[in-house]
């Protein structure tokens, strides 16, 4: 039996109304439990269509299904999936246990006590036990990615949209951050989309992936990692190429 | 050589010449060509720029190399106005090519674009009245849909907290009624005594010229208690609480903390918006009072040290001059006003686009629009109360 989609994406176009479509017909499907990245560079749209895929713009054209429920509708039901937006996102004038804690207070009637331990198990899976009463300004550009990670997590999600969680770290703390996704997805059997160019991160966690390409203005190859920097494609291997740091 | 093609000389010190602070190089006009010479770069740049100029601007059409043969060293900045000059002389018609560069600087001849085909200058469209009028009336359209959008969002926010009173973020109400009220009760106090002192002062010497200096607590009283005071507040807030929720909410929404609410199921407008919004509607009020009774004291003293008047008199007088309605219409303009800082605030930190500059406009323009609005408000409400007789 094949593994059921999570996320179906069908000849979606996405880009700002009034100019040029960024990503057009864009097609693909998510399997439960895969990590499924995202990739492209600067100015190809990955962000964009992150964005519609977690209903914060509504696509230009095409049909989305998220976990089987149609298109997002956000502040309608219990969000099911997390997102991590690329700087964190988090309140800077709450502390990285009350940012954590936010959506468990929106969306349940626990009492505080128990909210405080819902919290600290979330922090405690990012390694962050020690920082719940540290207010985001006081973490380390990492850590506040850590933090985002266990309130994107607060929900119990089903998906996990990942906005390119490596931005702004240093190689060693990038790393560190992959093999934390790698073993969250692992231990709680999470899929995550993961919009990223860091090759490292494609290659270590990414299972399958989607390029999109400015120029086509359209996703131009999807499979795995290793199948895609084999391609004899030129606007594939060009990425891989220029990503790798070559000319 | 030709007797009308002299070589003419730039005004760039000689190469060879001594190098210290300024770096030599040399431009001189050659047959169909301009010879550049020494070192180029960006301590000699914008003599290098003049000199280019002033030795092309008479060149004839149809060529006017630019030939590096003599030149020891050229950096980015000077290669990119050399390939600049290339483009503004084939715009006029005359080719250029940049020859005679060595093997060693090709690669930033050829890094500039310096051995493409020069891009021709564009001349810069002029904006006439007409369009510059078409483009101002299209953006007071957005921002008006903006406005109008924002309005909605409002509305349907307060709908769905009337439904559901607990789903609204009361919590956060304490502590921005605290900083928008408590934190700005010195500077109001300051201020609205300081407006009632100096209208005592100025009316009392015209109400001396008709015997009827008592009057000075009517004057101040009325004035304080149904405009001064609410103004003088509403003024402070906007200054202080409305910049202030612009920036705060301005800076959310560039650092995507508005989004990652919304994919966390919160409705940012009610999450954000309204808390402000009853914040400020009970802090304009209790403001505005105490703004009204330390105006009134000002008057008062005033009274004592200029007119004679004692205290006892004058609030004699000013019981006989004010009435509740009249602190009553103060109070109604003072909660009015908090709304309307509060909307504007968090409108202009929703609408706020393009990063820190961005988050400086909405902030200049929250302070702008709040006193505009503040003062025609005032003007309807003045209007208003009095054909209500009140």
């Amino acid at each position: 039996m094949s593994t059921p989609c999570v996320l179906t994406v069908e000849d979606l176009s996405v880009g700002w109304r009034g100019e040029p479509p960024l990503v057009e017909h864009a097609c693909f499907e998510v399997k439960r439990g895969e990590v499924f990245g995202l990739l492209g560079g600067s100015g190809s749209g990955k962000s964009t269509l992150l964005r519609c895929l977690v209903g914060l713009e509504e696509p230009l054209a095409g049909r989305l299904d998220v976990l089987g429920a149609g298109p997002p509708r956000l502040d309608a039901t219990r969000p099911r999936y997390g997102v991590m937006f690329q700087a964190g996102a988090l309140f800077g004038s709450l502390t990285v246990g009350q940012n954590v804690a936010l959506p468990i207070q929106r969306w349940t009637d626990l009492p505080r006590a128990a909210v405080a331990t819902v919290v600290r198990s979330k922090l405690r899976l990012v390694g962050l036990e020690d920082a719940e009463h540290k207010l985001p300004a006081a973490l380390s550009g990492g850590m506040r990615k850590r933090a985002a990670i266990a309130r994107a997590l607060s929900l119990e999600p089903d998906l996990l949209f990942l906005d390119e969680p490596s931005s702004g770290l240093d190689p060693v703390t990038s790393a560190e951050l992959d093999v934390l996704i790698v073993t969250l997805q692992r231990a709680l059997g999470l899929t995550v989309v993961l919009v990223t160019h860091e090759l490292g991160s494609i290659f270590d966690i990414v299972d399958r992936c989607a390029l999109l390409d400015r120029q086509a203005r359209c996703v131009v190859a999807i499979g795995t990692p290793r199948a895609l920097a084999a391609s004899a494609d030129g606007r594939v291997s060009g990425f891989f190429r220029r990503a790798s740091g070559g000319a | 050589m030709a007797a009308s093609d002299q070589p003419r000389r730039g005004s760039g010190p000689e190469p060879g010449s001594s190098r210290g602070a300024r770096a030599a190089f040399s431009v001189e006009r050659g047959d169909g060509r301009l010879l550049l010479g020494g070192d180029l770069g960006l301590p000699v740049a914008a003599r290098l720029w003049r000199d280019l100029h002033t030795l092309s601007r008479a060149a004839p059409p149809p060529r006017l190399d630019l030939d590096l043969g003599g030149v020891a060293a050229v950096d980015g900045a000077a290669m990119a106005l050399l390939v600049e000059l290339r483009a503004e002389l084939a715009t006029r018609g005359i080719e250029c090519e940049i020859v005679g560069a060595s093997r060693r600087l090709e690669p930033l001849v050829h890094l500039y674009g310096g051995h493409a085909p020069p891009r021709l200058r564009a001349t810069p469209a002029r904006t006439g009245w007409l369009e510059r009028l078409g483009r101002a009336t299209v953006d007071a359209g957005r921002g008006l849909e903006l406005a109008v959008a924002f309005v909605g969002a409002i509305v349907a926010a307060l709908g769905g907290v009337l439904r559901r009173p607990a789903s609204g973020n009361w919590r956060a109400v304490p502590s921005l009624a605290e900083r928008a009220g408590i934190d700005g009760v010195p500077i109001v106090l300051l201020l609205d005594f300081l407006v009632g002192f100096v209208m005592g002062y100025q009316s009392a010497d015209q109400l001396a010229l008709y015997g009827a200096h008592a009057f000075v607590a009517d004057v101040v009283g009325i004035s304080v208690v149904r405009e001064l005071s609410p103004l003088m507040t509403a003024i402070v807030v906007s200054g202080r609480s409305g910049a202030a929720f612009a920036a705060e909410i301005g800076t959310m929404r560039v650092s995507e903390e508005i989004d990652a609410l919304r994919t966390m199921g919160f409705c940012p407008v009610r999450y954000l918006v309204l808390p402000r919004v009853a914040a400020l509607a009970l802090v304009g009020p209790v403001l505005t009072l105490l703004g009204d009774i330390v105006g009134v004291a000002g008057g008062a003293l005033v009274g004592v040290i200029k007119l004679d008047i004692g205290p006892t008199a004058y609030l004699a007088e000013l019981r006989t001059a004010i009435f509740p309605a009249d602190v009553a219409t103060g109070l109604v303009k003072g909660a009015a006003f908090g709304v309307a800082i509060a909307l504007i605030g968090c409108h202009h930190g929703f609408a706020t686009t393009g990063g820190a500059a961005g988050v400086g406009r909405r902030t200049t323009a929250t302070v702008v629009t709040c006193l505009f609005t503040i003062v025609v408000l005032d003007t309807l409400f003045t209007v208003f109360f009095r054909m209500l007789g009140l």
